[in-house]
């Protein structure tokens, strides 16, 4: 059923925002994180979107210092969930102006809302 | 959209503004109240209820969600909202004339709305299709409005494409439908399909690119799904073919990716093949998404007429590939080389290529699969040879490439002997100088290799004989058990002259098995996988190539491996199986046989043992033979005080109706014996005990296993030890996972000699149910034992310097279990009491030494003399010496238990004459153990 988790991960593997759709215990979460993150970072621009890791497909975006992580079974369209991605920054791009990492840490009630609004509408 | 929702706020503001009245005012208010409570129901209700809140309040839901009078708003979270409800309790869903009503909702003119109902839609469906035929071709008609652009609001299109998640979500919900029977909506459906085929341009601005690629990547994965057209399936073979290399790399992985599931639905192979050079290019890309992809597809892809490039093509690579990589690439070119090979030779040089290239990463079942091939075709078997004693010219070579090449040589040298360099003696020159490079589970191979060597020159070689012998010699007092075995047995075989022939004759052939290389590959995947119970619930993977060629056992238990955690044998079938397959393996060079397949001609549980605990399960279960019955002593006797601990019979199974598996006393009777084994088993646990003992100290492993597919709770595993004895035992969890196995080491330390016994308080919840039981722990006084021959030089001066009570003790024992005298030796010799004949000139008698350890007494030589009565075998006499009178007395009271007949359960005989002497039981009272014991 698609979506398992949503993480944004500035350059320096700090998250700075993380939703679950499943349950995963914190030391669990911890390290799931941090084995994605480890992979995900050490990629370069021409490679592609989508990296597998366990069971999960990672399909990720980089806007400037800020990564946008889905994770994925095998049974969801990897180009519909980058376009998500995009959206939901242009969304929250329209919303603060100019969004940057700054706006999702000291507003991350509205970034956790407008993720919760979207994904529900749009997937 | 926040500022939408401020708009809300300054409408309803001036509307309170307006109003000309109090009464209109509360009017208005209430209105905005009930618009807020119905959407802060909705999602209350999907977050936060339970399954009987889902089903009381769903109806509810259901009502707003159908309802024409709501605003969009609140409909879209009703939609979501059941979607939440039901998949939390499908059955809410499941009522007479939902599906008319979800054909109703998928009517929908406002695209909000109709987006989530079709998430509804796609969760229905995906659990069953049967019910919402009338659905499809509402589904059908939303693609055709999307497509064409017809009636889209502005704000659901996305870069001028009309909602492209909602098209996606569509032809998700499609594909669940086998077929499209009605003519005219499959014509329908077909049209939008090729249009959005062929319709579909790459254009400059990347989201675009994107969005319409999404809905492109759905179209062909739904003609896929619909296939028979076959028109459509070459075109999209045709895109897929462009995709595939275009530089794009997310289109390129997707274009891999999809071309490996095309060819799981229909027979595409010939088309795809002419795309073969292109997807060995991306299989040399720098992205290793892209890498798996097409290693992925080109697994897939693969058969006899393209194997050799294949494979070749992947052994080229193997080379240069990183190591994430490499384990999956040397697996995979091992399996499509068996599977594929034009011819047998082939087969093994690929193989051996394989080894020279990637040892580390080639698993031993790689090299047993081309030991059993060549010993099952004859005519491979001087190209084998031949092979590895080229192989063996090299100057640096892995060590697995030595064990195979020892391996083939030792078995059939002898067919290349008329060749240069391939002489018995040069053979054994050559391998023998690998010797010392090896690691230690290599050099029993070796000192196989050259018996065999031995055994095929013949007559024998002088000089090479001695050299072996030479060999022989020097490791006969190798640490390593089995090399130290082999090297004697093969020393004493090799002195038999023409007798060895027989004895180490050529290996028979294999039976024919399933390969256990593709039983492997589906391994990986479950490692791979995830390390958490998530799996078990997604287990419905999507093919993949590794999944397609295996075949799963039918029931597919789910499998989990996990750091520190393996599963639990489930049937006792299962463990015969693990005995079976311990036998090939511990009998020495038949090492070779791969035990998986053994293990997967039976259920699930079989192979799920195959890795584990093994040694476990071997010595568990069988059994008991009657003379190592002991310490059973019927619980009625408990009241007698120095039988307190041992009254301790479990308890917790008259309470609970979770019946142990097997007789708890009789499975702890056979442990005191030996050092592995069952503890305890029923329907839901199994408790098994590995123990190692030292001196006076000793390690215990409880392996706790869960063998079901629930998670076990609260699970307590508290020792009660008594007083002489010192245990720690490490955290046990207090929930063990479904199907795993944690193991809890256990300390202990032996203080002074006491026969009490610790106890394990063990218990847990499965469901509601309560199960608790109080099981005896082996770590009896026999365990600190260690069986020491005494010569009647050393024995006699002690046996008189221990006059008399207390350090040495005499009792008649009568009531003694008829046995001949052999028949007591060997269970002395059981018990850690060696016998040492010929001391006592009466042959009627007996007398063994031991020596016993404790923190207190240290070391300690104890003397037994028994003395029985030809005339009368249920008496005898014993006579107990030691330097320590409480040791003394414990072991002589040890003994008697016994010697006496063990009534069979619940029937004792008369009560043995037990004459406890309080003085010397200075434990007593402050024994957890014993008090808990005189309560039970």
């Amino acid at each position: 059923m698609g979506i398992r988790f949503i993480l944004m991960v500035n350059k320096q593997g700090q998250t700075r925002l993380a939703q679950y759709y499943e349950y995963l215990t914190l030391e669990e979460r911890r390290t799931l994180e941090g084995e994605i993150v480890r992979k995900c970072l050490a990629r370069n621009e021409q490679q592609c979107s989508f990296v597998e890791h366990r069971t999960y497909k990672i399909v990720y975006r980089r806007y400037a210092s800020l990564f946008f992580l889905v994770g994925v079974d095998n049974e969801e369209n990897e180009l519909a969930i980058l376009e998500f991605i995009h959206l939901l920054v242009e969304t929250m791009d329209r919303h603060f102006g100019n969004v940057c990492e700054l706006d999702i840490m000291f507003h991350l009630e509205k970034a956790h809302f407008m993720l919760e609004e979207m994904f529900h509408k749009a997937l | 959209m926040a500022l939408s929702g401020m708009r809300g706020l300054s409408v309803f503001i001036s509307d309170v503004r307006n109003c000309r009245n109090k009464e209109q005012e509360r009017l208005r208010v209430d209105k905005e109240l009930g618009n807020i409570r119905t959407r802060f129901k909705n999602e209350k209700v999907g977050n936060i209820g339970g399954r009987e809140f889902a089903e009381s309040l769903a109806p509810d839901v259901q009502k707003l969600l159908i309802s024409s009078s709501c605003r969009p708003l609140v409909r879209k979270k009703a939609a979501l909202c059941l979607l939440r409800l039901f998949r939390k309790n499908p059955d809410i869903l499941n009522i007479d004339g939902w599906s008319d009503r979800m054909s109703q909702l998928l009517d929908e003119r406002d695209l909000g709305v109709l987006t989530s109902s079709m998430s509804l839609f796609v969760a229905l469906v995906s659990n069953n299709h049967e019910a919402y035929w009338s659905c499809l071709p509402k589904c059908v008609k939303v693609m055709e409005r999307l497509a064409r652009n017809q009636d889209i609001p502005q704000e659901y299109t996305y870069y001028g494409i009309p909602s492209p998640w909602l098209q996606v979500k569509t032809m998700r919900a499609l594909q669940y439908f086998p077929t499209v029977e009605d003519p005219s909506i499959r014509r329908a459906l077909f049209e939008v399909l090729q249009r959005i085929l062929m319709g579909t341009d790459v254009v400059k601005n990347v989201n675009k690119n994107n969005a319409s690629h999404a809905v492109l990547f759905e179209a062909l994965a739904l003609v896929m799904h619909l296939d028979s057209e076959k028109e459509m399936m070459s075109q999209c073979v045709a895109l897929l073919g462009k995709f595939i290399a275009v530089r794009e790399p997310n289109i390129r992985y997707l274009g891999l990716e999809n071309m490996t599931r095309m060819l799981m639905v229909t027979d595409v192979h010939e088309i795809i093949k002419r795309h073969q050079a292109q997807i060995i290019t991306s299989l040399k890309d720098p992205d290793i998404s892209i890498r798996r992809r097409s290693l992925d597809l080109l697994y897939g892809m693969c058969d006899v007429s393209n194997a050799k490039d294949i494979v070749e093509e992947l052994l080229q690579y193997l080379a240069t590939a990183d190591f994430a990589m490499r384990e999956e690439l040397a697996l995979k070119a091992a399996i499509l080389a068996e599977k594929f090979a034009p011819d047998l030779s082939w087969y093994v040089d690929v193989i051996l290529q394989l080894i020279d290239k990637a040892g580390d990463f080639v698993s031993d079942d790689i090299w047993f699969r081309v030991v059993q091939f060549v010993t099952n075709n004859e005519d491979l078997q001087p190209y084998a040879a031949l092979k590895a004693r080229e192989y063996l010219d090299k100057p640096a070579i892995h060590e697995t490439m030595v064990k195979v090449s020892a391996y083939l040589l030792g078995e059939y040298s002898h067919l290349l002997a008329r060749r240069p360099g391939c002489s018995p003696k040069e053979i054994f020159g050559i391998i023998h100088e690998k010797l010392p490079t090896v690691s230690t589970p290599t050099i029993p191979i070796l000192l196989t290799t050259y018996a065999k060597i031995l055994m095929h020159s013949q007559p024998p070689d002088p000089e090479l004989q001695n050299q072996i012998w030479a060999v022989y010699s020097k490791y006969e007092s190798c640490i390593d058990a089995e090399i130290q075995q082999r090297a004697v047995e093969y020393f004493a075989l090799s002195r038999k002259g023409e007798a060895l022939m027989d004895i180490l004759a050529e290996m028979p052939k294999f039976p024919e098995r399933q390969s256990s290389l593709i039983k492997k590959a589906e391994d990986t995947e479950a490692d791979t996988a995830e390390l958490s119970a998530i799996k078990l619930r997604t287990q419905q993977q999507t093919s993949n190539a590794l999944v397609l060629t295996d075949q799963r056992p039918a029931n597919g238990a789910p499998q989990v491996s996990q750091l520190g955690m393996v599963m639990v044998p489930s049937t006792s079938n299962a463990d015969q199986n693990a005995v079976d397959q311990r036998v090939t393996q511990s009998n020495g060079t038949l090492s070779v046989v791969d035990p998986q397949p053994l293990a997967q001609d039976h259920a699930p549980a079989g192979d799920i043992l195959g890795d584990l605990l093994s040694p476990l399960a071997i010595e568990g279960p069988p059994g008991v033979s009657p003379q190592s019955e002991f310490n059973g002593v019927p619980s009625h006797e408990g009241s007698v005080g120095a039988n307190d601990a041992l009254a301790l019979a479990p308890v917790g199974d008259q309470e609970s109706t979770v019946k142990p598996i097997g007789d708890i006393a009789e499975r702890f009777q056979a442990l005191c014996l030996k050092d592995s084994g069952v503890l305890y088993e029923d329907p839901y646990v199994q408790i098994g005990i590995k123990a190692e003992w030292r001196g006076h100290q000793g390690r215990m492993v409880l392996f706790l296993g869960n063998k079901n597919t629930a998670p076990l709770d609260s699970v307590q595993a508290v020792i009660l030890p008594p007083s002489h004895l010192k245990l720690d035992i490490s955290l046990v969890p207090e929930i063990i996972p479904p199907r795993a196995q944690v193991q809890c080491p256990l300390e202990v330390v032996n203080l002074r000699p006491s026969r009490d016994v610790a106890v394990l308080d063990f218990s847990y919840k499965f469901g509601t149910h309560l199960v608790n039981n109080k099981l005896r722990l082996p770590a009896v006084l026999n365990k600190f034992l260690q069986p020491i021959q005494v010569s009647a030089e050393e024995f006699f001066p002690q046996w008189r310097s221990l006059p008399g009570p207390p350090l040495k003790l005499q009792e008649v024992v009568r009531g003694v279990r008829p046995m001949p005298l052999g028949e007591m030796a060997n269970l002395f010799n059981s018990l850690k009491l060696m016998v040492c004949p010929g001391l006592d000139p009466n042959p009627c008698n007996l007398v063994a030494s031991t020596t016993f350890y404790s923190e207190n007494t240290r070391a300690m030589l104890c003397l037994i003399r028994i003395e029985t009565d030809p005339a009368d075998r249920t008496q005898l006499r014993m006579t107990v010496a030691s330097g320590d009178p409480t040791l003394t007395f414990e072991l002589k009271e040890f003994i008697k238990e016994n010697l006496v007949s063990i009534p069979t359960a619940g029937k004792p005989p008369a009560p043995v004459a037990q004459q406890p002497q309080p003085n010397n039981q200075p434990i007593a009272s402050s024994d957890p153990g014993a008090l808990l014991a005189g309560l039970l």
